[in-house]
């Protein structure tokens, strides 16, 4: 034909999209096709370097690349179609945004000539998604293509990580347009992270640490997202101070559980030593932490005689709920090396020898005590056992959001960094288990299990359809106390017991369901049957649904009444009928 | 009192709300002003004023002022929100410079006979409003100066016949020779 057909560069958009793919090292995407990505699904035909993963809900598709992210470290991908493919997206990009994941959601749009037009499967993606990314952008002309998905992945993986969406309209992905490889120019020039903290207040920071007679290090997801440089350096900063270090749900396996300097989770359901250590400290070094609600409980109350220094790459966060005296912005991964270097330089291990002594007396009151049963599996005791059972393998968890996710938590100890993925911010029910799909698409030989709760897993159990067609032999493992445990356990608390809507009346035998997926259905009812049918679960190289019967009426503590501050927490052997009652007198209106 | 509805506002915030008008200088491309608005809305920050639009059409560029209220700390939070945003190039208090000027633009719609015309005219005159439209029982009067001055404007032409009003918002830029 003409000269430009001979152009390797000349190609249709969604040629270009798979090229692009390609060129970002892309080698896994989730996806559910539909009338406005058909093009895109012919490329995916005709070529075997990026593997499609066919999902059975586009929210599935969503949080499994969220699972594929957090366990790599790599952007997620997501390929959905127009209209309700793009909605259904609305969840896991939110999530992602909440637990800054990098995901690059490609959405199909109707046509050009029919936007606006109430077109079939038309809705204004980029007007839905907007609040949901980190930034999003609609494809007109297929010349800017190239750019934008560059860029796409530049925003979606550089400063604070977070999900970005590019629609991409059907004519567009059938015109043909020039090509180009990722290159510099590619990126926004008005977007440009800061990643070097600065120096002067690195130095405040050391000062303060170096003369601390009650510091703590509270560390989150950030540690995570910087990579597993941030995480070694983390742990040589608690080598060299001594200090002891808590972290928040996102934070877990930065600093090993078994570390000696470990106070365990702090916040709503942390324990006891971590929260009280925190509301005592005279120093508090934050890492790639948000000072949450979960976290902070009562802000008025929060840590009130401490300096605080706080290490975050998004300026936003620094005095968002919490006014720290030393911000320092940055990636906390380069920043704790510069801490580390000045500290190993100008200061010498502070002697906080009577600091531990009082957070060995906290640590005595063993915040996570539960009654075992003989006759009932204990919540807290299946999780231990299945991490006992665990321990020294390959292995990854995802949990769902509620009691069990807490109770993972508390009773599954993380030794390293990107093996725990669970939905902190938005508390996504549903998000485990595709999220455990991702993960072992990414870590085909990795044991993958997915910690759940009866009423969780059912938002998005579809997805074992997704786990059999490729082999992904992810285990479910279901903490069935036929409740939304958390749901009852704050009717319990705050709403004088009526159990509203909390009780699963019909819940679907899950050995029958598993089998009708054609995976193993596996059944725990009473604690002398719990090891067996764990390691059955564990040598089952297919996907499994484990149902675990536990205690039904068992309450996750200790816990911060909500609004309250942290010395002023539930323990469990507190935690009767007249104590709760005081305890959260007042508190309805708290979410 | 109000029962609060979330943890989040449990903190009850003693610091007296500010006024500050903020320029950002953003990327002109589609759907940058539903960002801004949307972070506005999203995150429950008050917009007073809002004025936007294309500065320097070669580069795409486009001048937002918003004039917004808040703590200290609520206005720390909306800089940094703002200056996050993708397409957000530079967010500059202009309040917290000292050293800005602010107007805004007003038509002023007052209907009214006799001496109720003579004394509209004597105020416009005294506030150097210029008629820009009369008939036998109304003028249209533009006026330009700070918020103040336009809403002073107005409560005076209030009694003496006031229809309606349409304002550009706050338009706010440094003194000096260097630029935002």
């Amino acid at each position: 034909m003409t000269e430009k057909s001979h152009d390797p560069n000349q190609m249709t958009g969604a040629a270009m999209i798979v090229r692009a793919l390609i060129d970002h090292g892309v080698t896994d995407i989730f996806g559910y096709p539909g009338g406005a990505v058909l093009p895109i699904y012919d490329e995916i035909f005709q070529q075997s370097d990026v593997q499609h993963i066919l999902v059975r809900h586009e929210q599935g598709a969503g949080h499994a690349a969220e699972g594929y992210a957090r366990s790599t470290g790599k952007p997620g991908v997501v390929l959905v179609t127009s209209g309700p493919g793009a909605t259904n997206m609305v969840t896991p990009l939110t999530d992602a945004l909440m637990d800054s994941i990098p995901l690059v959601c490609i959405t199909g749009q109707v046509p050009t000539h029919l936007i606006g037009n109430d077109a079939f499967q038309e809705c204004d993606t980029v007007g839905i998604t907007r609040p949901c990314t980190k930034h999003n952008w609609l494809v007109r002309d297929v010349n800017d293509l190239a750019k934008v998905l560059h860029e796409a992945f530049y925003v979606a993986t550089s400063g604070r990580p977070g999900p970005v969406l590019v629609d991409v309209p059907k004519d567009v992905q059938f015109a043909t347009g020039t090509y180009h490889p990722p290159r510099k120019s590619d990126v926004h020039i008005s977007y440009s992270p800061r990643v070097k903290g600065d120096a002067a207040q690195i130095r405040k920071a050391v000062a303060l640490l170096a003369n601390a007679k009650r510091p703590v290090i509270y560390s989150g997801g950030g540690v995570i997202n910087s990579g597993p440089e941030a995480s070694k350096l983390l742990r040589e900063l608690v080598e060299v101070t001594g200090f002891p270090i808590t972290s928040t749900l996102m934070g877990l396996g930065a600093y090993p559980a078994s570390g000696k300097n470990w106070l365990g989770m702090l916040g709503m359901h942390g324990t006891y030593e971590a929260n009280m250590t925190m509301h005592d400290c005279d120093v508090m070094l934050c890492v790639g932490a948000r000072f949450d609600d979960r976290i902070t409980g009562r802000v008025d109350a929060f840590s009130p005689g401490s300096k605080k220094i706080h290490i975050d790459i998004d300026p936003s966060s620094i005095n968002k709920n919490i006014r720290v005296d030393v911000p320092i912005i940055g990636d906390c991964g380069n920043i704790l090396g510069d801490i580390l270097q000045v500290f190993k330089a100008e200061a010498r291990k502070p002697d906080i020898k009577q600091w531990w002594q009082q957070i060995a007396q906290w640590r005595a009151r063993n915040s996570l005590f539960y009654r075992k049963n003989n006759d009932i599996i204990l919540p807290q005791h299946a999780i231990q056992r299945l991490f006992e059972l665990t321990r020294g393998k390959d292995t990854y968890i995802t949990t769902e959001v509620g009691q069990h996710q807490m109770w993972a938590a508390q009773f599954f100890g993380f030794e390293e960094p990107h093996r725990w993925m669970t939905s902190g911010g938005l508390g996504t029910m549903g998000y485990g288990l595709p999220a455990a799909v991702g993960v072992q698409v990414a870590h085909p030989d990795s044991l993958v299990i997915d910690i759940a709760g009866d009423a969780s897993v059912q938002m998005t159990i579809q997805e074992m359809s997704t786990a059999v067609q490729y082999e992904l032999p992810i285990k479910i493992f279901i903490l069935n106390n036929q409740y939304m445990g958390m749901v009852r356990q704050w009717q319990q608390l705050l709403h004088g017991n009526r159990l509203s809507h909390s009780y699963s009346e019909a819940l679907p035998d899950f050995v029958k369901l598993a089998e009708a997926y054609g995976c193993v259905g596996i059944q725990a009812l009473k604690p002398a049957d719990l090891d067996g049918a764990i390691k059955e679960m564990i040598a089952v190289k297919r996907p499994v649904i484990f149902d675990c019967r536990v205690a039904a009426l068992e309450n996750c503590f200790p816990m911060i009444p909500s609004g309250k501050a942290h010395n002023e927490m539930l323990l469990p052997e507190q935690a009767n009928d007249e104590a709760t009652a005081t305890a959260f007198a007042g508190g309805k209106a708290l979410v | 009192m109000n029962q609060p509805a979330s943890a989040y506002f449990i903190e009850e915030r003693h610091d007296p709300n500010e006024t500050h008008t903020l320029s950002v200088l953003v990327q002109n491309e589609p759907g940058v002003l539903a960002r801004v608005i949307g972070l506005f809305s999203g995150r429950g920050y008050n917009i007073e004023s809002l004025t936007v639009s294309e500065t320097e059409s070669q580069k795409h560029l486009s001048r937002i002022t918003i004039v917004t209220t808040g703590t200290p700390m609520v206005i720390e939070q909306i800089k940094h929100q703002l200056d996050r945003m993708i397409p957000v190039y530079r967010v500059v208090d202009m309040t917290l410079t000292k050293r800005s000027i602010e107007r805004e633009l007003a038509m002023v719609k007052v209907r009214g006979q006799g001496e109720h015309r003579v004394e509209a005219l004597r105020l416009a005159d005294a506030f150097r409003a210029r008629v820009i439209d009369a008939t036998t029982e109304s003028f249209v009067f533009e006026i330009t100066g700070n918020t103040d001055k336009i809403n002073q404007f107005i409560d005076l032409m209030r009694p003496i016949g006031l229809v309606e009003v349409s304002r550009t918002g706050v338009a706010a830029i440094g003194r000096g020779p260097e630029g935002m």
